[in-house]
């Protein structure tokens, strides 16, 4: 019996284009007669245009062409909101692609210059004379509610997009009953994804054709053709996106962005193909930002320790603008998660969207479950500290007990499955979190600062069923799809709707695919990303690639199974039901040696020269797979941090990850998803910060200011993990690519405060700086 | 005013008038048609466009191409000697040290160089000869092993 291919950890299939500098990304396309765009930005974060000359930038040298929101006005349609949470009055105001009259943060397009060369075209946009007249900012979005503050948009009064509630039980009434509460108010501070390739795009239009190619950075070029569509009027058939080689994304290429419409605009008038490419500084103003809530939240326990509530109000930070996905992202995908894997009886979350003077706010990875998870294991831990016992115990009363097939929350959640407590004893085992605890006893004696934590979650991905979808007012479907093609080789394609981009689903997918019909995996590849030859789907973000989309490459391929099947039995002269399968081979069962490979199968479905009566010729087969539930991955965490005093320099010491996805695919590319999210979660907890001025100005502006983790800040991450099937999902999948950035922020935050508790700094703000941590021991002392 | 320049890109001589402004990078990828050096910043922190230029490694965003006038320069497309991986192109392939790849030709020729100064290095080592370079994607585990494991398969 050989290994099986599923569950195997085998080299990305995708790497040698990638290692060998032959892969292909959007910004390395070079087209005949491609011309160059730029874009002016504002320099204020909220003014009026008065005037906007661009006469000097016309004649200057290479340009081809100069274009001002009074030109694309009326033109291209506002970049739509594609997410219309339901009963919480969003304001979807409009979203121009160019600033006209207003602009309403630094960044904000105002004109945009085509040329021969960048060069010229960066060098043309200084000749652009624009006389704005500013007004008052706001950035705060707790403060931004209040009156008296700069109105972004008329149609918002009090700067509110909208107001969600979310509520299970009676929280209120748990409160005025509880005999322990515990209260903090929580700044997930405002980040900058940084994926490391900028955003790009290519636009070709063909006036003769009416056609449009469009090369673009994004996780989604179904739904990019989609919007794209609806923003420049070209009818769906006639636009073609292509997501080549993209570069990460971690929600930032999620949505529609004004620029790449510009860019196609730009070639529309100009008959030429079009690039922009941004610069690192001009992603850290227009490509979405993420998180930024200000949270007051309070849960209410028995002095025993068993939570009996749960009420959160949260002010999300939206931007400028509502962004393709944004409004999703703090009420669905976040308050409907109040319960993590813990046993809440009552919940009661309100959370306010709010306009400020800032970039807009999307999706980063995790998006919204980080948000909820920091404050439920923040929570946990006060209400611990607040009764003098271990934290570990205290989650550990409140876990919810193992269930293989289905648990309902009050958020009105249905978890698929879970085995909490079992993957914190995993993690606690691995630790020794005894001696653990030993260690730092002897440690502080000697004047070392060490914290411990741990962190216990679940998370929502997979998303989801459309059904779903519908209901809680996203504007798109969230199933997947495959084709699978054999050739007449044998050789397979498999044609999918989603877009991966670093996930490693070239190799994984093929794993699927090789797993169910014993095809060889070097004879499996995977097409994604070409709007062209690829079935609709919805893109890869929330975790949902391998759930969704993986799922319906295994669909696929069990449909070619059955007609492999009946066409073996028609080939074999024997009866359906006497057909065995093992191993690429169908044969008479009771006689192995009377086969027929599945290759055999391939050649004789395509030349059809010898096909049972009414089977169509080919073996193809397609899938539309839409879940029955989202998934819900979960595990425990433990952060190791020493902190020393002199400096106030945190040094993350050791990191436990103990992840339960579901049966891995391949724990390789499984590892890899879990050491880059829990290192993305470790630069929020220590270094990473976006900070706007009071005039809307954003300092932390260019990878100078901005501080990523770096190879050197950070320990090899520990992995451990269970395996725990999803019921409903075909291969029992759950999803990976999140939830490292969903537990570790909170649990290094907790371990830092844990190591700062004989200091007595009970409460600091992240990012968790050197200086930020000096300056509250010295406050203290 | 245009300046002439000739240097030797993989073992291949070119001779060009660049504008005085054009930087290294933007020579190689667009007059040259090297795109596997990328851009990642415009502030010389990410070390996605790092190649090597006389046996050095330098940011090729911060070296002007008239810099590069007479120099040998090896780029990610040349680092693979008729057909067969590098050992540290093998190793990253092994040990998955990339994901979306786009900053993998940096990462790459800085381990070359690290393990050419250094062919036995420690961890913390590998970790520290990578301060130069930003990934998003690996949290560095799969880097820097892949490095030690470049470097064990060396004989280090």
């Amino acid at each position: 019996m050989t290994t099986r291919i599923f569950g195997s950890g085998i080299r990305r299939r995708e790497d040698p284009r990638l290692i060998t500098g032959q892969a292909t990304y959007t910004d390395d396309i070079k087209l005949t007669g491609m011309a160059h765009a730029a874009i002016l930005r504002s320099p204020h974060a909220h003014a009026k245009i008065i005037s906007v000359d661009v006469a000097a930038a016309k004649g200057a040298p290479g340009v081809l062409g100069v274009y001002t929101g009074a030109d694309t006005d009326g033109v291209l349609n506002p970049i739509p909101c594609a997410w219309l949470v339901p009963d919480s009055d969003v304001k979807a105001v409009p979203y121009p692609a160019m600033a006209k009259d207003v602009v309403r943060y630094v960044g904000d397009a105002v004109a945009v210059v085509v040329a021969e060369t960048r060069a010229q075209a960066e060098d043309a946009l200084e000749a652009i004379n624009v006389d704005y007249e500013t007004m008052s900012a706001t950035v705060n979005p707790e403060l931004a509610t209040q009156d008296g503050v700069a109105q972004l948009h008329e149609d918002a009064p009090n700067n509110q997009a909208f107001h969600w509630v979310v509520a299970g039980g009676d929280a209120d009434a748990a409160f005025e009953s509880a005999e322990v509460v515990v209260k903090d108010t929580i700044i997930q501070q405002r980040l900058i994804p940084n994926a490391m390739e900028p955003r790009s795009a290519v636009a070709s239009y063909s006036s003769a054709m009416g056609e449009l190619t469009l090369w673009s950075t994004t996780q989604n070029p179904h739904i990019c053709r989609f919007l794209c569509s609806l923003v420049t009027g070209l009818p769906e058939h006639k636009i073609r996106v292509i997501a080549p080689e993209v570069g990460g994304g971690f929600g930032s290429k999620i949505a529609m962005y004004p620029w790449e419409m510009l860019a196609v605009y730009c070639s529309m008038q100009l008959g030429r193909p079009v690039k922009w490419t941004e610069t690192r500084s001009e992603n850290f103003q227009s490509t979405t930002h993420g998180r930024d809530h200000i949270q007051h939240v309070e849960m209410a326990a028995t002095r025993e320790g068993k939570i009996t509530g749960l009420r959160a109000v949260v002010y999300a930070n939206m931007g400028a603008y509502l962004s393709t996905a944004s409004t999703g992202i703090p009420t669905i995908l976040h308050g409907l998660m109040y319960s993590g894997p813990y046993d809440i009886p009552n919940i009661k979350g309100d959370v306010y969207g709010v306009f400020t003077n800032t970039t807009p706010v999307e999706a980063y990875r995790g998006a919204g479950r980080p948000e909820a998870t920091f404050l439920l294991e923040r929570l946990v831990t006060l209400l611990a500290d607040e009764l003098g016992e271990d934290p570990v115990e205290i989650r550990r009363r409140n876990l919810i007990p193992k269930f293989d097939d289905g648990h309902d929350v009050v958020t009105g959640l249905t978890y698929d499955s879970g085995d909490y407590e079992g993957i914190l004893d995993v993690a606690l085992a691995h630790v020794d979190y005894q001696k653990l605890k030993e260690e730092q006893a002897h440690q502080r004696e000697h004047g070392v600062y060490m914290g411990i934590a741990v962190s216990c979650y679940c998370e929502i991905c997979g998303l989801g069923p459309s059904q779903v979808a519908g209901a809680v007012g996203f504007g798109g479907g969230l199933w997947e799809s495959a084709i699978v093609r054999f050739h007449p080789t044998g050789k397979v394609n498999v044609f999918v709707g989603t877009s991966p981009h670093g996930q490693g689903e070239e190799t994984t997918f093929a794993q699927i695919l090789s797993d169910e019909l014993g095809v060889p995996v070097d004879d499996v590849d995977i097409v994604h990303g070409d709007t062209a030859n690829t079935p609709m789907g919805w893109g890869t973000y929330g975790s949902r690639t391998t759930v969704v989309g993986g799922a319906a490459v295994a669909l696929s391929a069990r449909k070619i199974k059955d007609k492999a099947r009946a066409l073996a039995a028609h080939l074999l002269e024997a009866a359906e039901e006497d057909i065995a399968y093992e191993d690429g081979k169908f044969f008479v069962r009771g006689s192995p040696d009377q086969n027929k490979t599945i290759q055999d199968i391939a050649l004789m479905a395509n030349v059809a020269w010898n096909m049972p009566e009414g089977m169509e010729p080919g073996l193809e087969a397609t899938t539309f797979y839409d879940p029955p539930n989202f998934s819900y991955p979960f595990g425990a965490h433990v952060a190791v941090v020493t902190v020393d005093p002199d400096n106030g320099y945190v040094q993350l010491q050791r990191y436990v990850a103990a992840d339960d996805c579901g049966p891995q695919i391949n724990p390789v590319v499984v590892a890899g998803q879990v050491h880059g999210g829990v290192v993305q979660g470790a630069g929020q907890a220590l270094w990473e910060g976006a900070v706007y001025d009071d005039n809307g100005q954003l300092l932390t502006g260019s990878l100078m200011d901005y501080a990523l983790p770096k190879a050197h800040l950070v320990p090899d991450i520990e992995i451990l993990s269970t395996v725990t099937p999803s019921p409903h999902n075909p291969i029992g999948v759950k999803g990976i690519g999140e939830t490292g950035a969903i537990a570790s922020t909170v649990t290094i935050y907790n371990a830092v405060l844990d190591a700062l508790k004989p200091l007595g700094v009970t409460k600091l703000d992240m990012p968790l700086t050197p200086e930020k941590v000096w300056r509250a021991i010295h406050q203290q002392a | 005013m245009n300046i002439p320049i000739k240097l030797t890109v993989n073992g291949r001589t070119h001779e060009s008038d660049v504008e005085p402004r054009t930087l290294l990078v933007q020579y190689l990828r667009e007059e040259l048609g090297l795109t596997g050096t990328k851009v990642g910043c415009d502030t010389s922190q990410c070390g996605a466009c790092v190649v090597m230029m006389n046996g050095s490694t330098v940011k090729s965003c911060t070296c002007l191409a008239v810099q590069a006038d007479g120099a040998d320069i090896t780029t990610i497309e040349g680092l693979a000697e008729q057909g067969n991986l590098h050992a540290v192109q093998e190793a990253f392939w092994d040990k998955h040290g990339l994901q979306c790849g786009f900053c993998t030709a940096g990462m790459i020729m800085t381990v070359v160089e690290m393990l050419e100064r250094n062919p036995h290095p420690t961890a913390v080592e590998v970790r520290d000869g990578l301060e130069g370079n930003l990934c998003r994607c690996t949290g560095y585990h799969n880097i820097v092993r892949a490095a030690l494991a470049a470097a064990e398969a060396a004989g280090g």
